[in-house]
Protein backbone atom coordinates (compact mmCIF):
# COMPACT_ATOMS: atom_id res chain seq x y z
CA UNK A 1 0.00 0.00 0.00
CA UNK A 2 2.56 2.39 0.96
CA UNK A 3 4.85 1.53 -1.67
CA UNK A 4 2.71 2.25 -4.33
CA UNK A 5 1.18 5.06 -2.87
CA UNK A 6 5.28 6.13 -3.27
CA UNK A 7 5.32 5.07 -6.37
CA UNK A 8 2.14 7.02 -8.05
CA UNK A 9 4.09 10.08 -6.18
CA UNK A 10 6.91 9.62 -7.62
CA UNK A 11 5.76 8.70 -11.01
CA UNK A 12 3.24 12.16 -10.61
CA UNK A 13 5.93 14.16 -9.52
CA UNK A 14 8.08 13.38 -12.82
CA UNK A 15 5.35 13.85 -14.78
CA UNK A 16 5.02 17.18 -13.17
CA UNK A 17 8.36 18.23 -13.49
CA UNK A 18 8.14 17.06 -17.05
CA UNK A 19 5.06 18.93 -18.33
CA UNK A 20 6.86 22.15 -16.41
CA UNK A 21 9.84 21.84 -18.81
CA UNK A 22 8.24 21.11 -21.77
CA UNK A 23 6.60 24.35 -21.35
CA UNK A 24 9.72 26.46 -20.75
CA UNK A 25 11.26 24.75 -23.20
CA UNK A 26 8.44 25.90 -25.71
CA UNK A 27 9.50 29.22 -26.59
CA UNK A 28 13.02 27.78 -27.28
CA UNK A 29 12.01 25.43 -29.44
CA UNK A 30 10.17 28.18 -31.42
CA UNK A 31 13.19 30.77 -31.84
CA UNK A 32 15.49 27.26 -32.92
CA UNK A 33 12.30 26.76 -35.39
CA UNK A 34 12.16 29.75 -37.07
CA UNK A 35 15.74 30.26 -37.28
CA UNK A 36 16.54 26.93 -38.44
CA UNK A 37 13.37 27.97 -41.69
CA UNK A 38 15.02 31.17 -42.28
CA UNK A 39 18.21 30.24 -41.88
CA UNK A 40 18.70 29.76 -45.75
CA UNK A 41 17.49 33.37 -46.28
CA UNK A 42 19.98 34.34 -43.87
CA UNK A 43 22.74 32.76 -45.88
CA UNK A 44 22.10 34.20 -48.93
CA UNK A 45 20.90 38.10 -47.37
CA UNK A 46 22.53 40.26 -45.18
CA UNK A 47 20.44 40.89 -41.92
CA UNK A 48 20.67 44.59 -42.47
CA UNK A 49 19.69 44.52 -46.08
CA UNK A 50 16.49 42.36 -45.13
CA UNK A 51 15.85 44.75 -42.25
CA UNK A 52 16.37 48.16 -43.96
CA UNK A 53 16.03 48.03 -47.75
CA UNK A 54 12.94 48.98 -48.97
CA UNK A 55 12.75 46.33 -52.22
CA UNK A 56 10.06 43.58 -51.76
CA UNK A 57 10.22 41.85 -55.18
CA UNK A 58 9.89 37.75 -53.76
CA UNK A 59 10.18 36.32 -57.69
CA UNK A 60 13.86 38.37 -58.12
CA UNK A 61 14.79 37.24 -54.89
CA UNK A 62 14.65 40.61 -53.60
CA UNK A 63 13.41 40.82 -49.36
CA UNK A 64 13.35 44.09 -48.05
CA UNK A 65 11.27 44.17 -44.70
CA UNK A 66 11.75 47.71 -43.87
CA UNK A 67 8.22 48.54 -45.28
CA UNK A 68 6.24 46.17 -43.19
CA UNK A 69 8.29 46.94 -40.44
CA UNK A 70 7.66 50.73 -40.60
CA UNK A 71 3.79 49.98 -40.91
CA UNK A 72 3.18 47.68 -38.07
CA UNK A 73 5.38 50.45 -36.01
CA UNK A 74 3.05 53.40 -37.48
CA UNK A 75 -0.19 51.68 -37.07
CA UNK A 76 0.52 50.35 -33.71
CA UNK A 77 1.98 53.65 -32.59
CA UNK A 78 -1.21 55.27 -34.13
CA UNK A 79 -3.26 52.78 -31.85
CA UNK A 80 -1.67 53.74 -28.82
CA UNK A 81 -2.06 57.49 -28.94
CA UNK A 82 -6.10 57.16 -29.37
CA UNK A 83 -6.08 54.32 -27.13
CA UNK A 84 -4.20 55.67 -24.42
CA UNK A 85 -5.71 59.03 -22.95
CA UNK A 86 -8.60 57.03 -23.25
CA UNK A 87 -7.40 54.48 -21.15
CA UNK A 88 -5.80 56.55 -18.87
CA UNK A 89 -8.89 58.83 -18.11
CA UNK A 90 -11.34 55.78 -17.43
CA UNK A 91 -9.33 54.08 -15.56
CA UNK A 92 -9.03 57.21 -13.27
CA UNK A 93 -12.45 57.45 -13.58
CA UNK A 94 -13.66 54.04 -12.65
CA UNK A 95 -11.03 53.10 -9.21
CA UNK A 96 -11.66 56.80 -8.01
CA UNK A 97 -14.61 59.03 -9.13
CA UNK A 98 -17.15 56.43 -10.47
CA UNK A 99 -19.43 54.59 -7.53
CA UNK A 100 -18.24 50.93 -6.71
CA UNK A 101 -21.48 49.69 -8.46
CA UNK A 102 -20.01 51.26 -11.80
CA UNK A 103 -16.87 49.53 -11.84
CA UNK A 104 -18.68 46.55 -10.89
CA UNK A 105 -20.48 47.26 -14.03
CA UNK A 106 -17.56 47.86 -16.31
CA UNK A 107 -16.05 44.70 -15.61
CA UNK A 108 -18.14 42.86 -17.44
CA UNK A 109 -17.65 45.42 -20.30
CA UNK A 110 -14.28 45.05 -20.28
CA UNK A 111 -14.44 41.18 -20.43
CA UNK A 112 -16.43 40.89 -23.39
CA UNK A 113 -14.53 43.60 -25.38
CA UNK A 114 -11.33 41.10 -24.67
CA UNK A 115 -13.02 38.56 -25.22
CA UNK A 116 -14.54 39.06 -29.19
CA UNK A 117 -11.90 37.14 -31.42
CA UNK A 118 -10.03 39.12 -33.76
CA UNK A 119 -11.69 38.44 -36.88
CA UNK A 120 -14.88 40.22 -35.17
CA UNK A 121 -13.31 43.69 -34.84
CA UNK A 122 -11.77 43.00 -38.13
CA UNK A 123 -15.69 42.14 -39.68
CA UNK A 124 -16.77 45.58 -37.59
CA UNK A 125 -13.57 47.54 -38.95
CA UNK A 126 -14.63 47.24 -42.74
CA UNK A 127 -18.48 48.31 -41.91
CA UNK A 128 -17.97 51.09 -39.66
CA UNK A 129 -14.05 52.74 -39.69
CA UNK A 130 -13.72 52.10 -42.92
CA UNK A 131 -16.32 53.71 -44.61
CA UNK A 132 -16.02 56.25 -41.90
CA UNK A 133 -12.59 57.01 -42.78
CA UNK A 134 -12.86 57.16 -46.56
CA UNK A 135 -16.05 59.12 -46.61
CA UNK A 136 -16.08 61.21 -43.81
CA UNK A 137 -12.60 62.15 -42.50
CA UNK A 138 -10.81 62.23 -45.65
CA UNK A 139 -12.28 64.80 -47.22
CA UNK A 140 -12.08 66.39 -44.23
CA UNK A 141 -8.42 66.52 -44.78
CA UNK A 142 -7.86 66.91 -48.05
CA UNK A 143 -7.05 63.35 -48.33
CA UNK A 144 -7.98 60.78 -51.11
CA UNK A 145 -8.58 57.44 -49.39
CA UNK A 146 -11.26 54.84 -49.98
CA UNK A 147 -10.74 54.33 -46.12
CA UNK A 148 -8.52 50.77 -46.24
CA UNK A 149 -5.35 52.82 -44.20
CA UNK A 150 -3.01 53.15 -41.48
CA UNK A 151 -5.44 55.18 -39.76
CA UNK A 152 -8.74 52.64 -39.95
CA UNK A 153 -6.17 50.11 -38.88
CA UNK A 154 -4.70 51.85 -35.97
CA UNK A 155 -8.90 52.86 -34.58
CA UNK A 156 -9.41 49.14 -34.96
CA UNK A 157 -6.09 48.40 -33.08
CA UNK A 158 -6.87 51.02 -30.46
CA UNK A 159 -10.44 49.75 -30.16
CA UNK A 160 -8.94 46.19 -29.43
CA UNK A 161 -6.15 47.08 -27.07
CA UNK A 162 -8.56 48.77 -24.09
CA UNK A 163 -9.34 45.82 -23.02
CA UNK A 164 -5.87 44.68 -22.47
CA UNK A 165 -4.71 48.16 -21.00
CA UNK A 166 -7.46 49.05 -19.25
CA UNK A 167 -7.19 45.84 -17.01
CA UNK A 168 -3.63 46.80 -16.07
CA UNK A 169 -4.07 50.11 -15.76
CA UNK A 170 -7.02 49.20 -12.93
CA UNK A 171 -4.69 46.79 -11.05
CA UNK A 172 -2.21 49.59 -10.90
CA UNK A 173 -4.15 52.41 -9.17
CA UNK A 174 -5.95 49.24 -7.17
CA UNK A 175 -2.34 48.39 -5.67
CA UNK A 176 -1.66 52.20 -4.75
CA UNK A 177 -2.13 52.23 -0.74
CA UNK A 178 -5.44 54.07 0.02
CA UNK A 179 -2.88 56.03 2.76
CA UNK A 180 -1.40 58.05 0.36
CA UNK A 181 -4.67 59.73 -1.26
CA UNK A 182 -5.42 60.36 1.76
CA UNK A 183 -2.65 62.11 3.47
CA UNK A 184 -2.82 64.08 -0.25
CA UNK A 185 -6.46 64.97 0.71
CA UNK A 186 -5.66 66.12 4.52
CA UNK A 187 -3.06 68.47 2.96
CA UNK A 188 -5.92 70.44 1.03
CA UNK A 189 -5.41 68.95 -2.49
CA UNK A 190 -8.64 68.50 -4.30
CA UNK A 191 -9.45 64.61 -5.49
CA UNK A 192 -7.88 65.56 -9.09
CA UNK A 193 -4.92 67.03 -7.73
CA UNK A 194 -4.34 64.26 -5.60
CA UNK A 195 -4.46 61.73 -8.58
CA UNK A 196 -2.36 63.73 -10.97
CA UNK A 197 0.46 64.70 -8.31
CA UNK A 198 0.58 61.54 -6.16
CA UNK A 199 -1.37 58.59 -8.06
CA UNK A 200 -0.34 59.02 -11.33
CA UNK A 201 3.67 59.52 -10.12
CA UNK A 202 3.68 56.61 -7.84
CA UNK A 203 1.84 54.09 -10.80
CA UNK A 204 4.25 55.51 -13.27
CA UNK A 205 6.25 52.17 -13.61
CA UNK A 206 2.90 50.35 -14.04
CA UNK A 207 1.24 52.73 -16.02
CA UNK A 208 4.30 52.69 -18.38
CA UNK A 209 4.68 48.87 -18.74
CA UNK A 210 0.62 48.90 -19.27
CA UNK A 211 1.31 50.99 -22.68
CA UNK A 212 4.49 49.35 -23.45
CA UNK A 213 2.92 45.60 -23.13
CA UNK A 214 -0.11 46.81 -25.00
CA UNK A 215 2.24 48.10 -27.87
CA UNK A 216 3.80 44.87 -27.86
CA UNK A 217 0.12 43.38 -28.21
CA UNK A 218 -1.17 45.37 -30.83
CA UNK A 219 2.07 44.78 -32.90
CA UNK A 220 0.97 41.35 -33.10
CA UNK A 221 -2.53 41.84 -34.01
CA UNK A 222 -2.79 39.88 -37.34
CA UNK A 223 -6.45 39.52 -39.26
CA UNK A 224 -8.41 42.92 -37.81
CA UNK A 225 -5.39 45.06 -39.39
CA UNK A 226 -5.14 42.59 -41.78
CA UNK A 227 -8.55 43.29 -42.85
CA UNK A 228 -8.75 46.97 -42.63
CA UNK A 229 -5.33 48.65 -43.63
CA UNK A 230 -5.29 47.83 -47.68
CA UNK A 231 -2.27 45.49 -47.42
CA UNK A 232 -0.50 47.85 -50.16
CA UNK A 233 3.46 47.15 -50.12
CA UNK A 234 5.11 50.80 -49.71
CA UNK A 235 5.90 53.15 -47.10
CA UNK A 236 2.77 54.77 -46.46
CA UNK A 237 3.36 58.74 -46.15
CA UNK A 238 0.14 59.89 -44.60
CA UNK A 239 -2.17 58.22 -41.75
CA UNK A 240 -4.96 57.91 -44.85
CA UNK A 241 -2.68 55.63 -46.84
CA UNK A 242 -2.58 52.15 -47.41
CA UNK A 243 0.03 49.85 -45.58
CA UNK A 244 0.89 46.04 -45.18
CA UNK A 245 2.09 45.08 -41.51
CA UNK A 246 4.54 42.57 -40.76
CA UNK A 247 1.42 39.58 -39.30
CA UNK A 248 -0.26 40.72 -42.27
CA UNK A 249 2.62 39.48 -44.49
CA UNK A 250 2.87 36.32 -43.06
CA UNK A 251 -0.75 35.59 -42.95
CA UNK A 252 -1.53 36.90 -46.48
CA UNK A 253 1.36 34.70 -48.35
CA UNK A 254 0.92 31.65 -47.21
CA UNK A 255 -0.56 30.05 -49.99
CA UNK A 256 1.57 31.05 -52.73
CA UNK A 257 4.75 30.95 -50.75
CA UNK A 258 5.52 27.40 -51.80
CA UNK A 259 5.87 28.32 -55.51
CA UNK A 260 8.60 30.99 -54.86
CA UNK A 261 12.08 30.04 -54.02
CA UNK A 262 12.89 31.15 -50.38
CA UNK A 263 9.66 33.13 -49.88
CA UNK A 264 8.81 30.75 -47.05
CA UNK A 265 12.07 31.25 -46.00
CA UNK A 266 11.46 35.11 -45.60
CA UNK A 267 8.26 34.60 -44.30
CA UNK A 268 9.56 32.43 -41.35
CA UNK A 269 12.04 35.72 -41.16
CA UNK A 270 9.03 38.03 -40.31
CA UNK A 271 7.64 35.32 -37.91
CA UNK A 272 11.41 35.09 -36.34
CA UNK A 273 11.47 39.60 -36.30
CA UNK A 274 8.16 39.69 -34.85
CA UNK A 275 9.08 37.35 -31.92
CA UNK A 276 12.11 38.41 -30.89
CA UNK A 277 10.80 41.88 -30.98
CA UNK A 278 7.79 41.10 -28.78
CA UNK A 279 9.84 39.36 -27.24
CA UNK A 280 12.19 42.05 -26.01
CA UNK A 281 9.53 44.42 -25.35
CA UNK A 282 7.83 41.90 -22.92
CA UNK A 283 11.11 41.14 -21.09
CA UNK A 284 12.23 45.17 -20.58
CA UNK A 285 8.01 46.24 -19.41
CA UNK A 286 7.53 43.12 -17.32
CA UNK A 287 10.83 43.37 -15.81
CA UNK A 288 9.62 47.14 -14.78
CA UNK A 289 6.56 45.52 -13.09
CA UNK A 290 8.42 43.09 -11.14
CA UNK A 291 10.82 46.18 -10.30
CA UNK A 292 7.66 48.59 -8.94
CA UNK A 293 5.94 45.83 -7.19
CA UNK A 294 9.49 44.77 -5.11
CA UNK A 295 9.73 48.17 -3.59
CA UNK B 1 -6.21 80.24 -7.67
CA UNK B 2 -9.26 78.32 -5.85
CA UNK B 3 -11.22 79.22 -9.27
CA UNK B 4 -8.70 77.09 -11.32
CA UNK B 5 -8.26 74.44 -8.77
CA UNK B 6 -12.23 74.00 -8.82
CA UNK B 7 -13.01 73.92 -12.80
CA UNK B 8 -9.81 71.49 -13.44
CA UNK B 9 -11.17 69.48 -10.94
CA UNK B 10 -14.58 69.40 -12.89
CA UNK B 11 -12.92 69.52 -16.17
CA UNK B 12 -10.91 66.15 -15.53
CA UNK B 13 -14.02 64.65 -13.82
CA UNK B 14 -16.07 65.44 -16.57
CA UNK B 15 -13.23 64.35 -19.59
CA UNK B 16 -12.69 61.00 -17.57
CA UNK B 17 -16.88 59.99 -17.23
CA UNK B 18 -16.90 60.70 -20.91
CA UNK B 19 -13.86 58.84 -21.95
CA UNK B 20 -15.46 56.09 -19.79
CA UNK B 21 -18.80 56.40 -21.71
CA UNK B 22 -16.92 56.26 -24.60
CA UNK B 23 -15.54 52.82 -24.32
CA UNK B 24 -19.05 51.54 -23.09
CA UNK B 25 -20.67 53.34 -26.31
CA UNK B 26 -18.17 51.45 -28.57
CA UNK B 27 -18.95 48.11 -27.43
CA UNK B 28 -22.78 48.68 -27.68
CA UNK B 29 -21.89 49.73 -31.45
CA UNK B 30 -19.42 46.91 -32.00
CA UNK B 31 -22.54 44.46 -31.17
CA UNK B 32 -25.04 46.61 -32.77
CA UNK B 33 -23.08 46.28 -36.03
CA UNK B 34 -22.70 42.97 -36.16
CA UNK B 35 -26.31 41.70 -34.77
CA UNK B 36 -27.69 44.65 -37.13
CA UNK B 37 -26.08 43.13 -40.38
CA UNK B 38 -25.67 39.28 -39.73
CA UNK B 39 -29.02 38.58 -37.72
CA UNK B 40 -31.10 39.14 -41.23
CA UNK B 41 -28.89 36.13 -42.71
CA UNK B 42 -29.45 34.14 -40.13
CA UNK B 43 -31.02 31.15 -40.81
CA UNK B 44 -31.74 27.19 -40.09
CA UNK B 45 -30.30 26.48 -42.83
CA UNK B 46 -27.40 28.10 -42.58
CA UNK B 47 -26.18 26.21 -38.82
CA UNK B 48 -27.12 23.34 -39.86
CA UNK B 49 -25.89 22.25 -43.11
CA UNK B 50 -22.24 21.96 -44.89
CA UNK B 51 -21.84 23.58 -47.90
CA UNK B 52 -23.57 22.42 -51.02
CA UNK B 53 -22.34 22.76 -54.46
CA UNK B 54 -21.96 25.92 -55.29
CA UNK B 55 -22.03 27.47 -52.27
CA UNK B 56 -19.25 30.10 -53.22
CA UNK B 57 -21.14 31.38 -55.47
CA UNK B 58 -24.14 32.10 -52.99
CA UNK B 59 -26.09 29.32 -53.77
CA UNK B 60 -27.06 26.46 -51.16
CA UNK B 61 -25.45 25.28 -47.89
CA UNK B 62 -24.20 26.59 -44.43
CA UNK B 63 -21.46 26.73 -42.15
CA UNK B 64 -21.91 23.48 -40.13
CA UNK B 65 -18.40 22.43 -41.55
CA UNK B 66 -17.12 25.65 -39.85
CA UNK B 67 -19.19 25.65 -36.61
CA UNK B 68 -18.15 21.62 -35.89
CA UNK B 69 -14.68 22.52 -36.77
CA UNK B 70 -14.16 25.33 -34.56
CA UNK B 71 -15.41 22.87 -31.72
CA UNK B 72 -13.65 19.94 -32.29
CA UNK B 73 -10.86 22.22 -32.23
CA UNK B 74 -11.42 24.04 -29.77
CA UNK B 75 -12.82 21.43 -26.78
CA UNK B 76 -9.58 18.82 -28.06
CA UNK B 77 -7.31 22.22 -27.45
CA UNK B 78 -8.52 23.13 -24.10
CA UNK B 79 -8.39 19.11 -23.20
CA UNK B 80 -5.07 19.49 -24.27
CA UNK B 81 -3.57 22.28 -22.88
CA UNK B 82 -5.46 21.42 -19.35
CA UNK B 83 -3.76 18.06 -19.37
CA UNK B 84 -0.66 20.20 -19.33
CA UNK B 85 -1.20 22.99 -17.70
CA UNK B 86 -2.58 21.64 -14.18
CA UNK B 87 0.14 19.21 -13.39
CA UNK B 88 2.37 22.95 -14.44
CA UNK B 89 0.36 24.85 -11.86
CA UNK B 90 0.15 22.04 -9.57
CA UNK B 91 3.80 21.45 -9.48
CA UNK B 92 4.39 25.11 -9.42
CA UNK B 93 2.21 25.83 -6.36
CA UNK B 94 2.88 22.71 -4.22
CA UNK B 95 6.57 21.67 -4.52
CA UNK B 96 8.28 24.76 -5.54
CA UNK B 97 6.51 26.81 -3.11
CA UNK B 98 9.38 27.57 -0.98
CA UNK B 99 11.31 28.50 -3.99
CA UNK B 100 9.84 31.93 -4.12
CA UNK B 101 12.65 33.32 -6.81
CA UNK B 102 12.75 30.42 -8.74
CA UNK B 103 8.79 30.69 -8.91
CA UNK B 104 9.09 34.49 -9.35
CA UNK B 105 11.16 33.52 -12.32
CA UNK B 106 8.45 31.06 -13.81
CA UNK B 107 5.72 33.48 -13.70
CA UNK B 108 7.68 36.14 -15.14
CA UNK B 109 8.99 33.61 -18.08
CA UNK B 110 4.86 32.25 -18.50
CA UNK B 111 3.25 35.98 -18.80
CA UNK B 112 6.20 36.76 -21.30
CA UNK B 113 4.90 33.47 -23.30
CA UNK B 114 1.44 35.44 -23.06
CA UNK B 115 2.88 38.17 -24.44
CA UNK B 116 3.66 35.75 -28.19
CA UNK B 117 1.59 36.59 -30.78
CA UNK B 118 -0.45 33.73 -32.61
CA UNK B 119 0.49 34.57 -36.35
CA UNK B 120 4.11 33.41 -34.60
CA UNK B 121 2.88 30.18 -32.91
CA UNK B 122 0.77 29.72 -36.12
CA UNK B 123 4.18 30.05 -38.05
CA UNK B 124 6.40 27.72 -35.75
CA UNK B 125 3.24 25.31 -36.42
CA UNK B 126 3.98 25.43 -40.13
CA UNK B 127 7.64 24.66 -39.35
CA UNK B 128 7.30 21.78 -37.50
CA UNK B 129 4.58 20.29 -39.80
CA UNK B 130 6.95 20.66 -42.67
CA UNK B 131 9.79 19.34 -40.66
CA UNK B 132 7.64 16.15 -39.82
CA UNK B 133 6.24 15.71 -43.28
CA UNK B 134 2.62 16.07 -41.81
CA UNK B 135 0.12 17.98 -43.81
CA UNK B 136 -2.99 20.29 -42.75
CA UNK B 137 -5.11 18.89 -40.24
CA UNK B 138 -7.31 19.20 -37.42
CA UNK B 139 -4.59 17.19 -35.36
CA UNK B 140 -1.69 20.08 -36.09
CA UNK B 141 -4.40 23.06 -35.47
CA UNK B 142 -5.02 21.04 -31.82
CA UNK B 143 -1.54 20.80 -31.08
CA UNK B 144 -0.33 24.95 -32.15
CA UNK B 145 -3.88 26.61 -29.78
CA UNK B 146 -2.76 24.23 -27.38
CA UNK B 147 0.50 25.16 -27.35
CA UNK B 148 -0.70 29.01 -27.89
CA UNK B 149 -3.95 28.70 -24.67
CA UNK B 150 -1.37 26.47 -22.29
CA UNK B 151 0.50 29.90 -20.94
CA UNK B 152 -2.62 31.50 -20.62
CA UNK B 153 -3.91 28.82 -18.50
CA UNK B 154 -1.64 28.06 -16.36
CA UNK B 155 -1.09 31.85 -15.22
CA UNK B 156 -5.17 31.71 -14.71
CA UNK B 157 -4.61 28.68 -12.53
CA UNK B 158 -1.92 29.63 -11.12
CA UNK B 159 -3.94 32.84 -9.63
CA UNK B 160 -6.35 30.67 -8.49
CA UNK B 161 -3.55 27.70 -6.72
CA UNK B 162 -1.87 31.16 -4.97
CA UNK B 163 -4.22 32.26 -2.79
CA UNK B 164 -4.78 28.70 -1.01
CA UNK B 165 -3.03 29.12 2.72
CA UNK B 166 0.24 27.35 3.53
CA UNK B 167 -2.05 25.93 6.52
CA UNK B 168 -3.72 23.90 4.35
CA UNK B 169 -0.52 22.58 2.58
CA UNK B 170 0.55 21.36 5.91
CA UNK B 171 -2.29 20.00 7.24
CA UNK B 172 -2.69 17.47 4.86
CA UNK B 173 1.23 16.79 5.03
CA UNK B 174 0.67 16.28 8.93
CA UNK B 175 -2.07 13.59 7.67
CA UNK B 176 0.33 11.68 6.07
CA UNK B 177 -0.07 12.24 2.62
CA UNK B 178 2.35 12.54 -0.17
CA UNK B 179 2.69 15.75 -2.35
CA UNK B 180 0.29 14.35 -5.26
CA UNK B 181 -2.24 13.59 -2.67
CA UNK B 182 -1.87 17.38 -1.13
CA UNK B 183 -1.72 18.07 -4.64
CA UNK B 184 -4.69 16.61 -6.95
CA UNK B 185 -6.99 15.42 -3.58
CA UNK B 186 -6.65 19.09 -1.51
CA UNK B 187 -5.46 21.88 -4.13
CA UNK B 188 -7.47 20.59 -7.04
CA UNK B 189 -10.83 20.12 -4.96
CA UNK B 190 -10.31 23.76 -3.39
CA UNK B 191 -9.01 25.58 -6.78
CA UNK B 192 -12.16 23.87 -8.89
CA UNK B 193 -14.42 27.10 -9.69
CA UNK B 194 -11.07 29.33 -9.96
CA UNK B 195 -10.16 26.38 -12.65
CA UNK B 196 -13.89 26.37 -14.30
CA UNK B 197 -13.22 30.20 -15.05
CA UNK B 198 -9.24 29.27 -16.20
CA UNK B 199 -10.49 26.74 -18.75
CA UNK B 200 -13.26 28.91 -20.41
CA UNK B 201 -10.80 31.55 -20.60
CA UNK B 202 -8.95 29.89 -22.63
CA UNK B 203 -11.68 28.14 -24.67
CA UNK B 204 -12.81 31.08 -25.30
CA UNK B 205 -9.18 32.40 -26.43
CA UNK B 206 -8.67 29.16 -28.84
CA UNK B 207 -12.26 29.70 -30.63
CA UNK B 208 -11.95 32.77 -31.78
CA UNK B 209 -8.03 32.66 -32.85
CA UNK B 210 -7.44 32.65 -36.86
CA UNK B 211 -4.31 33.80 -37.28
CA UNK B 212 -2.55 30.31 -35.23
CA UNK B 213 -4.71 28.01 -37.47
CA UNK B 214 -4.50 29.90 -41.01
CA UNK B 215 -1.22 27.43 -41.51
CA UNK B 216 -1.99 24.37 -39.34
CA UNK B 217 -5.61 23.39 -39.71
CA UNK B 218 -6.27 24.39 -43.50
CA UNK B 219 -9.82 24.78 -44.69
CA UNK B 220 -12.37 22.32 -46.38
CA UNK B 221 -16.15 22.20 -46.97
CA UNK B 222 -16.29 18.88 -44.99
CA UNK B 223 -16.54 18.04 -41.26
CA UNK B 224 -13.70 16.35 -40.23
CA UNK B 225 -13.42 12.38 -39.33
CA UNK B 226 -10.61 12.16 -37.96
CA UNK B 227 -7.51 14.21 -36.53
CA UNK B 228 -5.35 13.61 -39.95
CA UNK B 229 -8.17 15.63 -42.30
CA UNK B 230 -7.89 19.21 -42.55
CA UNK B 231 -10.63 21.36 -40.79
CA UNK B 232 -12.98 24.58 -41.43
CA UNK B 233 -13.07 26.76 -38.18
CA UNK B 234 -15.47 29.64 -37.63
CA UNK B 235 -13.18 32.54 -37.88
CA UNK B 236 -11.64 31.69 -41.05
CA UNK B 237 -14.56 31.10 -42.52
CA UNK B 238 -15.70 34.72 -41.79
CA UNK B 239 -12.74 35.91 -43.32
CA UNK B 240 -12.78 34.22 -46.69
CA UNK B 241 -16.40 34.68 -47.02
CA UNK B 242 -15.91 38.43 -46.75
CA UNK B 243 -13.80 38.67 -49.25
CA UNK B 244 -15.86 37.11 -51.39
CA UNK B 245 -17.37 40.20 -54.26
CA UNK B 246 -21.05 38.20 -53.94
CA UNK B 247 -23.90 39.61 -51.52
CA UNK B 248 -25.02 36.41 -50.36
CA UNK B 249 -21.58 34.84 -49.71
CA UNK B 250 -20.58 38.26 -47.71
CA UNK B 251 -23.50 38.09 -45.86
CA UNK B 252 -22.86 34.38 -44.44
CA UNK B 253 -19.57 35.94 -43.14
CA UNK B 254 -21.48 38.37 -41.01
CA UNK B 255 -24.32 35.29 -40.02
CA UNK B 256 -20.95 33.70 -39.12
CA UNK B 257 -19.88 36.75 -37.20
CA UNK B 258 -22.84 36.77 -35.00
CA UNK B 259 -22.47 33.06 -34.23
CA UNK B 260 -19.08 33.62 -32.93
CA UNK B 261 -19.86 36.39 -31.18
CA UNK B 262 -22.68 34.77 -29.55
CA UNK B 263 -20.65 31.72 -28.46
CA UNK B 264 -17.53 34.31 -27.07
CA UNK B 265 -20.46 35.97 -25.34
CA UNK B 266 -21.69 32.87 -23.72
CA UNK B 267 -18.60 31.97 -22.66
CA UNK B 268 -17.71 35.38 -20.69
CA UNK B 269 -20.67 35.38 -19.38
CA UNK B 270 -20.90 32.08 -17.93
CA UNK B 271 -17.14 32.51 -16.69
CA UNK B 272 -17.52 35.40 -14.75
CA UNK B 273 -21.00 33.54 -12.85
CA UNK B 274 -18.78 30.55 -12.14
CA UNK B 275 -16.07 33.29 -10.51
CA UNK B 276 -15.57 32.65 -7.01
CA UNK B 277 -17.21 35.29 -4.95
CA UNK B 278 -14.09 36.98 -2.98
Amino acid sequence: MILSRKLTDSISSKWMLACLTFCLLLPVAIGTGLVFKSSSLLGSHKLSELILSEDWYPSDNQFGFWPFIITSVWVTVLALIISMPLCLLSSIYLTQFAPKWFLKFMRPVIDILAGIPSVVYGVWGLLVIVPFVGDKLSPLFNADSLGYSLLAGAIVLAVMSIPYILNMLLEVFRQIPVELGEASLSLGATKWETIKLVFLRKGSPGILSAFGLGFSKALGETIAVLMVIGNVVQIPQSVFDSGYTLPGLIANNYGEMMSIPSYDSALMFGALLLFVIIVIINIIFRYIIYKSELV
Amino acid sequence: MTFRRKYEEKFFRGLSFLFTAIIVFVLVQIIWTIAKKGIPSLSWQIISQEPKGGFYFGKEGGILNAIAGSFYLAVSATVLAFVISLPVALFMNVYLIRYQRLLIGIRFFLDVLWGVPSIVYGAFGFTLLMYLGFKNSLGAGIVTVAAMITPIMIRAMDEVLKTIPVGLQEASYALGSTKTETAYKVFFREALPGFATAILLAFGRGIGDAASVLFTAGYTDYIPHSFSEPTATLPLAIFFQLSSPIEEVQNRAYAAAVILTLIVLALSISARLLKPKK
